[in-house]
């Protein structure tokens, strides 16, 4: 293995680590709270770190199909938030 | 030195930097003391922590000579979705009045979030 090789497995343990932090401690905000925008705040961002979960174990592995599941993974992120935020702001997701 | 190797150091220096933002992001969702606050801190988790996990990517798969540059499709969905989402959660911390007065806006104009819908 060469020196590059080594230091980008040392980097890819480095990130993977970060963002398993990064997921416990937005999970304490989640259930600490205190005010609602701050939950789905919470929510968002652990969504945004399983996106970089899958990110980097698909550098770790060196396969293609993780790149599909990123995708979806952020469309469907995106679509339940403002659904969640819509339905705190109007009680309702479609008017 | 090949062009891969220093695909290869890049890859791990953007892996780091992005690891670095990811981390700062989500210490400020959980240190910050206001709910408005809160919400500035995690929009840097979204557009650099993952922008530069994404280009560590590209790089990775450049270094093994198979370019890809599927992962500026995610880039450019993140970046433009961030901002949408991060209005409506102001929305939500306005008007669920978990934050203080907003400031008047100059002259007649008003918020456009808390005008009232005209009767007709």
């Amino acid at each position: 293995m060469t020196h590059a090789a080594g230091l980008l497995d040392i980097a890819l343990s480095i990130a993977l680590v970060t963002l398993a932090l990064g997921q416990i401690m937005s999970m304490v905000r989640l259930m600490i709270g205190p005010t609602t925008g701050d939950r789905i705040l919470a929510l968002d961002t652990m969504v945004i770190n399983a996106l970089g979960l899958v990110v980097v174990l698909g550098i770790q592995q060196g396969v293609k199909v993780y790149f599909e599941v990123t995708l979806l993974i952020a469309m469907l992120g995106f679509v339940s938030t403002v659904a969640l935020a819509r339905f705190i702001l109007r009680g309702d997701i479609i008017e | 030195m090949t062009i891969e190797t220093i695909a290869t150091y890049a890859a791990a220096a953007s892996l780091l930097i992005g690891a670095f933002f990811i981390i700062v992001g989500v210490i400020g969702l959980l240190k910050f003391n206001e709910p408005m606050t809160r919400l500035h801190a995690p929009t840097k988790v979204g557009t650099i922590g993952i922008g530069m996990l994404l280009i560590a990517s590209m790089l990775v798969s450049f270094g093994q000579g198979e370019g890809s540059v599927h992962e500026l499709l995610i880039v450019a969905f993140l970046f433009t979705t961030a901002p949408v989402s991060a209005n409506f959660f102001a929305k939500v911390i306005i008007h669920r009045g978990n934050c203080g007065p907003l400031p008047t806006p100059p002259g007649d104009q008003a918020w456009s979030t808390l005008a009232k819908p005209k009767k007709d």
